[in-house]
């Protein structure tokens, strides 16, 4: 049952093949067997059985909210939650309960959905691992895989395994955790320069940031305001389109947010794609791209091709400034939002009392992590008189750039993208943690940030896995609020890659409900 | 929410802006007494100051000053500018503040309507230029009553530039010659105010209350088109009546909803401008003129003496009477101005260009709002001037001081009187006795109508003049009493009875034969000792024009 996806397990709650307090439960349990997997810094078990309670009341009366009533999810821990803590992994919000739910958080406990718990990230989402947070670095559940050992058998020597698990890619590697370990069916990303596409690509599962201004940031703590988006982590596109249809819309807290009303949908099967245009950005193709993707991405390509669709090279000419142009708007912003943690109102506070000034610094030092500081440090550099129009301004004027080319594009008749998601598959903690934060988010970023300095919607589809037996994910990019176009063209990919399902049976040998509905590995792309 | 923390000194945090050459002339010496008024409360530059020429001593180089002033006005609205939680005044400590207030993270800001109108109506109050697209920015310091770190303002592209405010002083003695000056508005822009940090020595802590933080805030930059601390005064009250009279501000000093700080230079005229100094939080407008009065002197003797001006923050220490330099050990502080993401560009439209299908609640249309406006205190005075006939002074007494003017027009409206002698009894019997005992007008003890009722009295001639006089000091303290049950039981009507009056004149002549002898030998002033003894035996109750006609016809027969 764990193993379906949203869509599948909604009709069986609607048909009672299983309550919601079962599903519950049993989610509940696989969430302590994973522990290990570091996915959740907050287990919401009271909250989520009650309001499996609630759900199974309606399901008896007739009078089910929708798709997701009764359907456990999870939220990253930067979304304000009502009575729950919010940490966003950090010393500074340890022991923070918010009074308020985010809007994304109370639409989906308006339909029902079931609160599992806060999952892991990057301290305040800086970064592309989910390894620097106070709670520590969450681990891939592709590490403990069959496909994962099995290669590892045939192709290493002696290395201990346990010490060479895989990093989820981040910020929201506890979010894609959770979902590719079946502990919950969806889960809420954020995603401001690919936090949410990044995982989603190393954990096989989807990954979808939808346009700016399409969902509500209120109660999202902020990384970067003018980038942040909610990003939704399914198993499947359809059960993405689900959750986006229930998050969509204007919100009057949110003054970023559409005016437009936007409404539920589902997403038609494509079967005709000689009507699409699918773009192939050039700069796209870069030198650190491992074969391994490259030869997956053009793959990709050609299958569109040999279905009749138009496949076009294009140019993104302002490619290569982006992800230096959005380490100045991302410090900025960072070092701005970030000063309200002055250990005043809410958060931590040290314990000197010498001066106020003396207070702040100490609460900040101790309160932030390296990557932190050094962000805020950098940002309020960039922002000083002196320099605002030598990086600031002239990071703006090139996001313009950044932006317009993209518009350029689908002015020229195309209309999606198609690129690599990352530049290879996870890689071990071991081997990630060699590099530091700053280097690794600026590689790990280069496919996903531009689309954030754009505005635009895109999502990454798990497509195949690796020699080694990992998952690689491919990105789709759409015009601004055609969402629902990106994910028609999605969903018809996910249906001729069919990516294999992770197993995980060695690991969790009781947990044999949890993969009853395992598909075959059929790695069509290869 | 309150809490504790230790002292900190306030950083200069309001950006500065470029002066222009004006002025009128100071002369070296120790500062003049210039006029000041002590009123009570916001009404305390009522009367129009008197501005002295200072004639210059021979060989004697003249000295100018230069005076700006950035007034930050509460903007009067239901909730905050980018909040929900209610706008008011002496509520108890952090009883008003919304999670976006105290800055709990992933709040985000949502502009307040109201506010944005209040702006565009002071704009166009000042005739400025309203900007179609206006943006909003983040100005950085950490202060503990500033909980975000940042004040969301308007830096870049203010909603209102280049406007203009004019006001009235008297440049000599006579009321005649009152002047009309003008001073250039350079921009009106929106932004939070911030909360209140309450320092308890005694604990060496602080406290903070929130309630003021995000309340709109209209920030008024003047140009330096003023030269003395009485023009600067005198411009504020006008623009407090302004704000008072569109109603987007109460403005009211003493609560803190008119703030104003003043950047004051001298030089030498035909040189360049001088180092300015700024003195901040004038929090009324008596202490505005003597500050800006002080200071433009003590920068004159330290230049006289050979020193030189600091480009510093300064306060007013309204005990000593004069201003001191304040701690500002941060030095110059970078703001690490920013757009602010989270609000779009503000969009106002007019008429020619509001789109079509727009939502009302969603778009401001700014020619409706010029529609909208309300008769502005220069144009209120100059009708009472022309409706009334009233002198332009005392136009300006009845707006300046609170709610005189609806007193007034209430005893007009009532009233059968001559708009001359309601003036006249207002202005001076009805002020008068406020003045003496310190009033408002709204303590008063007289209602207009009770006022009415006696001029009416007095219209009809039905009492005299002096007792029109004793039946108000009866109506003053004695209140409930209309003042025809006053005139009944003093017995004041007039002696409507001319038998009765003949009768009284000529026993007052045959009972004082001296003061007729006295008369006829031709001493002028023994008629008027008559006519107060027919007074006397009318108990006041005649007008003294009668009696002085029945006697000399009398005595003349």
């Amino acid at each position: 049952m764990l193993g379906r996806t949203l869509r599948e397990v909604s009709v069986a709650l609607k048909q009672g093949q299983i309550t919601p307090t079962e599903l519950c439960q049993r989610c509940l349990s696989l969430i302590k067997k994973t522990k290990f997997l570091n996915a959740y810094i907050t287990v919401s078990e009271e909250v989520a059985l009650k309001q499996a309670e609630e759900s199974e009341k309606r399901y008896k009366k007739g009078h089910s909210l929708g798709d997701l009533d009764g359907i456990p999810i999870a939220v990253k821990d930067n979304f304000s939650t009502s009575g729950i803590e919010t940490t966003c992994a950090s010393n500074m919000l340890k022991g923070y309960v918010p009074p308020y739910n985010a809007t994304v958080v109370q639409k989906l406990l308006d339909q029902g959905a079931l609160l599992m718990g806060k999952t892991n990230l990057d301290e305040f989402a800086m970064g592309s691992g989910s390894t620097d947070g106070i709670f520590g670095p969450v681990k891939n559940p592709w590490s403990y895989s069959k496909q994962y050992r099995e290669k590892r058998k045939q192709n290493s020597h002696s290395e201990n395994e346990d010490s060479n698990w895989l990093i989820t890619g981040g910020s929201s590697g506890g979010s894609a955790a959770a979902v590719s370990a079946f502990t919950c069916f969806a889960a809420l990303g954020s995603d401001t320069g690919g936090s949410t596409r990044n995982p989603a690509a190393h954990c096989g599962v989807v990954g979808l940031k939808p346009s700016y201004g399409l969902v509500s940031r209120h109660g999202l703590i902020p990384l970067v305001n003018s980038m942040d988006v909610p990003g939704i982590l399914t198993r499947c596109v359809d059960d993405a389109a689900t959750v986006l249809g229930v998050l969509a819309g204007h919100d009057p807290k949110d003054s970023t947010t559409i005016q437009d009303p936007v409404k539920p949908f589902t997403l038609p099967s494509l079967t005709d794609v000689s009507k699409l245009c699918i773009g192939i950005p050039k700069e796209y193709l870069t030198p650190e791209l491992s074969s391994e993707v490259q030869s997956l991405w053009s793959k990709a390509a050609n299958l569109f091709e040999s279905e009749g669709a138009k496949v076009t090279e294009v140019s993104l000419p302002h490619t290569s400034y982006s992800i230096v142009c959005y380490h100045v708007l991302c410090t900025s912003e960072v070092a701005s939002n970030m000063a309200r943690f002055d250990g005043l109102e809410y958060g931590h506070r040290c314990d000197s009392d010498v001066s106020t000034e003396a207070m702040y610094a100490a609460t900040r030092r101790e309160g932030f992590n390296d990557v932190v500081r050094g962000r805020i440090l950098s940002g309020n550099f960039f922002l000083l008189k002196e320099n605002y129009e030598n990086y600031f301004v002239k990071a703006q004027k090139v996001r313009r750039l950044i932006a317009n080319d993209f518009v350029n594009v689908f002015n020229s008749g195309v209309d999606v993208l198609l690129t690599p998601t990352t530049l290879s598959e996870a890689v071990p903690y071991t081997e990630f943690i060699k590099e530091d934060n700053r280097t690794r988010s600026a590689q790990d970023d280069i496919f996903t940030q531009a689309v954030n300095m754009a505005g635009l919607p895109a999502v990454s589809v798990p497509v195949a896995l690796s020699s080694q037996g990992l998952p690689i994910g491919l990105q789709f990019i759409g015009r601004a609020f055609c969402d629902q176009q990106l994910l028609i063209v999605a969903k018809w990919f996910e249906k001729q890659v069919q990516f294999p399902v992770i197993q995980l049976q060695e690991l969790m040998d009781d947990c044999s409900s949890v993969f009853e509905n395992e598909k075959l590995a059929s790695v069509s792309l290869k | 929410m309150a809490a504790p923390m230790l002292r900190w000194c306030c950083p200069g945090r309001r950006f500065a802006f470029a002066r222009v050459g004006c002025g009128s002339c100071h002369r070296r010496g120790p500062p003049t007494g210039s006029t000041s008024n002590g009123k009570r409360g916001q009404s305390s530059v009522a009367q129009q100051p008197h501005i002295t020429a200072q004639k210059p001593r021979k060989g004697e180089p003249e000295w100018a000053a230069v005076v700006g002033l950035e007034i930050h006005a509460q903007i009067a609205s239901n909730s905050k500018l980018f909040s929900g939680s209610q706008v008011c005044f002496a509520a108890p400590p952090n009883s008003l503040v919304s999670f976006f207030d105290a800055s709990l993270p992933g709040t985000l800001p949502v502009l307040n309507r109201r506010c944005v109108e209040a702006a565009v109506m002071t704009g166009l109050a000042l005739d400025c230029h309203i900007n179609r697209k206006s943006l909003f920015d983040r100005k950085h310091y950490f202060y503990a009553d500033l909980p975000a770190g940042y004040q969301i303002t308007q830096q870049r592209l203010p909603i209102a530039v280049n406007g203009s405010l004019a006001y009235s002083v008297y440049v000599g003695r006579k009321p005649s010659q009152m002047v009309t000056r003008t001073v250039r508005v350079k921009q009106i822009q929106l932004e939070q105010d911030s909360g209140k940090s309450l320092h308890d020595d005694l604990r060496s802590q602080t406290l903070i209350d929130l309630n003021r933080a995000g309340i709109g805030l209209l920030e008024l930059v003047l140009e330096p088109d003023m030269s003395c601390g009485e023009e600067a005064a005198t411009a504020v009250r006008e623009l407090q009546l302004i704000l008072q009279a569109l109603g987007t501000s109460q403005a009211n000093m003493a609560e803190g909803q008119l703030r104003v700080d003043a950047n004051i230079s001298v030089h030498r005229p035909g040189e360049p401008l001088g180092i300015r100094t700024e003195v901040k939080n004038l929090n009324s407008a008596r202490f505005l003129a003597k500050a800006i009065d002080y200071e433009i002197q003590r920068q004159i003797n330290e230049l006289e003496n050979g020193g030189e001006i600091l480009n510093e923050t300064r306060s007013f220490d309204f005990k000593l009477g004069c201003t001191v330099p304040m701690r500002d050990k941060e030095g110059k502080q970078d703001y690490r101005f920013m757009p602010e993401p989270n609000l779009p560009p503000l969009l106002l439209y007019d008429s020619g260009s509001l789109p079509s299908g727009a939502d009302p609640q969603q778009v401001i249309n700014i020619d409706q709002l010029r529609e909208r406006l309300p008769e502005l205190p220069r144009v209120t005075r100059q009708r009472l001037v022309q409706q009334y006939g009233m002198l332009p002074e005392h136009s300006c007494v009845l707006l300046n001081e609170v709610g005189l003017l609806e007193f007034f027009q209430n005893v007009i409206k009532e009233t059968r009187a001559e708009p001359k002698k309601v003036t006249s009894w207002v202005l001076n019997t009805f002020l008068g006795f406020l003045k003496q005992q310190n009033l408002a007008v709204s303590e008063s003890p007289v209602t207009p109508s009770a006022l009415a009722e006696l001029l009416d009295l007095l219209d009809r001639k039905a009492i005299s003049a002096p007792a029109a006089k004793q039946v108000f000091e009866e109506l003053w303290s004695n209140e409930g009493k209309t003042p025809a049950q006053i005139v009944a039981e003093k017995k004041l009507e007039l002696l409507q009875d001319p038998e009765a009056l003949e009768q009284l004149c000529r026993s007052t002549l045959e009972a004082h034969p001296d003061v007729v002898m006295d008369l006829k030998r031709g001493n002028p002033r023994a008629i008027n000792k008559l006519i107060g003894l027919v007074r006397k035996a009318t108990l006041g109750r005649a007008d003294p024009t009668a009696i002085k006609e029945v006697l000399e016809r009398q005595l003349s027969s």
